[in-house]
This record gives C-alpha cells, structure tokens and sequence, in this order.
C-alpha cells in the first residue's frame, strides 16, 4: 500500500517538475533572459553574481540563458523525434497487422533489419552519411528507433484485429477511416503513449551525447549535452560549468522515466509494454 | 543441441548479406562526390578529366548492383578499401583500435553481472524492506543518468580532487576503473530491475510450491528453481547490454581518450571518411551479432523448451 502511494507521489512530483521544465521553455524569450548566444570575452568564466546568477562560459556567455534555452533545443528535439514516430511507426505496424499476408511480412523483415544494428552505432553512421546538425540527428534517431515501435503497434493491431467490439463495428457496417478513427486509435493511443513516455528519457540521452561528442546540435545554438561538451576542458578550473546542464538532463530524464513508469503501472493491464533493454 | 546452434549459424548468412545490402545503399545516400573525395586523398587537383577518370577507376560509372557486386567480391577478399584521410587500408586501422574497444566493452559487461546479480538478489530479498527501496532509487539514478556526464563526475571526483586516478589515457588497471564503471552504470541499474522481477515472480510461481511441498531444501529451491529461471531475461538482455555498450563505448573512449574504434569512428565522421565508416558499422553489427548468437545459444542451454522447440518441427 505504501509503495503504491510512493509511486503516486513521484508520478504528481515529476508532473510538476515537468510542467515547469515545459513552461520555463516555452516562455523562454519572455523572461528577460540575456541573449544565450552572445559572445562578450570581457566577461568569460565569471562567478555568478547579480549580472549573471550561474555565472558565464568560456565565451562570456550567461549559463543561465544558455540552459533555460537549451531545453527548448533538448525537449524540442525530442517531441520532433515522437511525432515522427507516432506517425510513421503507428501507421506502419497497424498496416502490417491489420493488412497481415506479404505486407505484414515485408514490413516485418524491414523492422527486423533496422534491429539488428545497435542503436547508437548507426545513428552515429547516419549522421556520418546524412552531416551533423540538429535536424539530421533528429532523422537518425528517427530511423533507428521507429521499427521497434512499429512491432509493438504491430502486436497492438493483431490484439485488436479480433476483439468482438472491433468486429461487432465491421459488423454494424464501420469501415476505413472512421473504423480506424473511433476504434482502432483509440484503443492504441494510451499503450503507445506510455510507451513514447517511458523512451523519452532514452532518447533524450541520444540526442545529448551525439550533440556532447559534436555530432549534433551546433555551436552557438544552446543544448545540454553541448554545454556539458563544451565544459570538458574547463574540469580542472571550472567544474560548475559541466555540473548545471548534466543536472538539468539528468532531472528532466529521470521525471520522464518516473511519469512512464507510474502510467505504465497504472495503464497497462496486458503486460504488453513489460520492461526492456535497448 | 548442436543442429539448433548449427541452424542459427545458417541464418546469420541471410542476414549480414542484407545488413552490408542496406549499409552500401545508405552510404549512396551522402552528400559530395567520392571521386571528389578520392583526388583529394591522392591530392591529385580536381580537374574535369582527373573527376571522370577517377570515376572510372572507382567503378562509380557503374549501376549500383554492379558496384555493390564488386564491392562484395573485394569484401570477402577482406578488401574495404582505404580511408580517404589516412589512405591506409580501412580494415587495417579499424583492427588496430578494435582491442582497446572490445577490452572495454568485455570488461563492462563482466562488471555488470558481478554487480547486478547480487544487488538483484538483495533487492528481491529484502522486498519492500529498506536493501529494496535503496535498489530501486539506484535504477532510477542509473537510468537516468547520461554517461557522458557521469564520466566527467568521476573524472572530477577522483582525477581532479582526490588525485587518486588517472583521468585518460590507456594502462594499467587505474586507467580501466572509471571508464568501465562509466560504460556498465546503466546496465547494472537496467539488471537490477530484471533480476528483481524475475525472481519475485518465480518464487510465487507452482514449481516452487510444488518443490516445496516434495520437501526439497530451502537452499536448493532459491539457487536452482528459482535463480535459474530468473536468470533467462538477464542472460537474453546481456545481448542488448552489449549493443548499448559498443555505442557507450564510442563516447566513453571519447571522455577518456581511450584509444578505441568509437574514438577513431567520431574522427571519420568529421573527415567524412565514408570507407571508415562503412568498415566501422559492418564490423560493429558482426560483432552485435555474433554476441547475441551466443547469448541465444546459452539461452537455449539454460532453458530446454527453446532448443525442443526448434527440434520438434
């Protein structure tokens, strides 16, 4: 009983703290911030102080700014990275498991070759081929984590596709799209949402270490894993400048794993979204 | 046993022709032209006549097939091609920074079972006691907690405070510490979790009861009905554990500057050294793929109900 409590409590806590997180990003240009992008040598690597509340960089500019600015770049990323896969992953698995036949098992065999790589090798040799940037890890990202959504959905669909409530609909004549639209995503969308929830924190690890090794996002443009790249050679002097941005991934990753894991308690019944190893 | 070991060897054949198929074809993909690249490398000047030519010697005048053909052929002849920064044979380098990488990866992996199996143990034990509470807020941090970062921490801890270790470079044991804790933090917390509701599970489950019931000791029942069983999803995601290790490994290499392959593949991906890369995500995904074969080899050996059911058909 008390554990059930505990987790009810972490859940509203990482909530808060994610709205927070969310408004703080949003709101960002609004909070009379200094420019996180401006360079003022004269100022670099200052204490912080009534000017500058976290201090400066090497550059002179406000760590501040540049964090606050940053989720917006870290979160943003992310939420591109779940729309693509939502669409695409939701379309392709319920296709192969509705469809089923040849379809089912070309996209299947599509999948299972995308699974074979590890993860972070080839979205590294994606953004070897594609460049770096912020847009073309987003796209490794993408392509190396949709098929493994695209089987869940898959397994998903075939569930469905014999449920009595679906049948009774083909039945009572519904078809295509207001079939899939009243009954089909509807009863997908919350497994896949607790899903999307518990992988956030992942990728957001992805994003942040492709950017910390230089793949990604691109100096001067402020993101986490940037700053904490950019902090390295400043560890014997200025320690504080790689603790800030490591703190604020850690904790943003951390909510997002508590939230997944409490809806996953709370939601899935099935068993379905049982826990894994990517 | 050994016709299910034989037909999983069979199948690798299948796929790592596709996975080369899909690397070749990706690799058409990228920007700028490789005779471009290859005149640089030979600093021949890029002249009209020089591009077509070199076209031509590269095969890339070719159809794709036919280039894809011949880069097979060269392929099994253990012929990658040469970086074009480098001009070295790629295989050649990349075998050169391959051990330093795989004693990484060996040893985080090692590091991760010895730690995560008794943890585990603690943690079902003492379920919803205190050692439970303390393993669980541990996975949370574990998950949670980017490498990089983690890294740099341990870095500032014991290199720059403590002066204890050495913060780069390759030697002896003290080089190894910080960067394999680094690289197995997040598999560790990921096991833990495993084993835990693995073994909660089978200690609830009727074999148990029923060998209760026969009267077999205690000790018997946890070590082998219980911890056996409990033991398949942790062997099956030690597999994974190792993919996340070979790309943790190529970030870890690059905080430590341990002279690995992840550190020399993040080079070639500045330098767009596309042959590097190519011979670097082949032999990674080999290497992926051949460890989980072993993985579902001990899985089979573990639990019968696999390799019989692959014999019954």
């Amino acid at each position: 009983m008390s554990t059930a409590l505990l987790q009810k409590n972490t859940v509203r806590l990482s909530l808060v703290l994610l709205v927070i997180v969310g408004a703080v990003a949003v709101f960002a240009p609004w909070l009379g911030l200094p420019d996180p992008e401006e360079v003022n040598l004269a100022e670099k690597l200052a204490p912080s102080g009534p000017g500058h509340l976290l201090g400066t960089d090497h550059l002179g500019r406000d760590v501040l700014a540049r964090l606050v600015f940053g989720a917006r770049t870290s979160i943003g990323s992310v939420f591109a990275i779940l729309l693509l896969i939502a669409l695409f992953s939701t379309l392709a698995g319920s296709v192969a498991g509705f469809v089923g036949g040849a379809v089912d098992s070309v996209i299947m065999r599509i999948c299972d070759i995308f699974l074979t790589f590890p993860t972070l090798i080839l979205a590294m040799f994606f953004v070897g081929i594609l460049g770096t940037g912020l847009t073309n890890v987003i796209l490794a990202i993408f392509l190396t984590h949709w098929a493994w959504y695209a089987r869940i959905v898959r397994g998903i669909a075939l569930s469905l596709k014999s449920r009595e409530y679906i049948l009774a609909a083909k039945v009572a004549g519904t078809r295509g799209f207001s079939l899939v639209a009243r009954h089909i995503l509807p009863a997908m969308a919350p497994q896949v949402l607790v899903l999307a929830t518990l992988d956030i924190g992942h990728m957001m690890l992805h994003v942040a270490g492709l950017s910390f090794l230089g793949l990604g996002v691109q100096p001067p443009m402020p993101e986490w894993g940037v700053m904490i790249g950019d902090a390295r050679q400043f560890i014997w002097t200025e320690p504080q400048l790689m603790l800030y941005p490591g703190l604020a991934i850690f904790i943003v990753v951390m909510a997002f794993n508590l939230l997944g894991d409490g809806l996953r308690d709370a939601l899935d019944r099935s068993g379905m979204l049982e826990e894994r190893v990517r | 046993m050994g016709r299910y070991i034989l037909r999983r060897i069979l199948t690798l054949i299948p796929i790592l022709f596709v996975v080369s198929v899909v690397v070749f074809l990706i690799l058409r993909m990228a920007k700028g032209d490789p005779a471009m690249a290859y005149l640089r490398m030979s600093n021949i000047p890029p002249t009209e006549q020089a591009l077509a030519e070199a076209r031509i010697e590269l095969g890339l005048d070719k159809p794709v097939a036919v280039q894809y053909a011949d880069w097979f052929m060269k392929a099994l002849r253990l012929d990658f091609g040469r970086s074009y920064v480098t001009g070295r044979p790629v295989l050649e380098e990349i075998m050169h920074y391959l051990p330093a990488t795989l004693a990484l990866a060996g040893a985080g992996l090692l590091l991760t079972m010895a730690v995560s199996v008794p943890f585990g143990v603690l943690a079902a034990m003492g379920k919803d006691r205190l050692p439970d509470h303390l393993m669980r807020a541990f996975s949370f941090v574990g998950v949670s907690m980017p490498n990089f970062w983690l890294g740099l921490l341990l870095v500032y801890l014991f290199s720059v405070k403590l002066g204890w270790l050495p913060p780069m470079g390759r030697g002896g044991a003290g080089h190894m510490l910080m960067p394999v804790v680094t690289l197995s933090f997040m598999s560790i917390a990921i096991n833990v979790r495993f084993l835990r509701a693995g073994l909660l599970e089978h200690i609830r489950s009727r074999s148990v009861l029923f060998a209760r019931a026969r009267g077999v000791s205690e000790g018997r029942i946890t070590w082998i009905h219980v911890m056996r069983n409990a033991m398949i999803p942790v062997v099956t995601s030690m597999g994974m554990h190792l993919g996340e290790m070979l790309g943790g490994a190529v970030i870890v290499e690059n905080i430590f500057s341990w002279p690995g392959v992840g550190r020399f593949a993040v080079q070639a991906v500045f330098n767009r050294d596309y042959p590097t890369l190519q011979c670097f995500i082949l032999m990674m995904t080999v290497i992926f793929v051949l460890c989980n074969l072993c993985v579902d080899i001990l899985y089979a050996f573990i639990d019968p109900r696999i390799r019989l059911a692959g014999e019954q058909r």
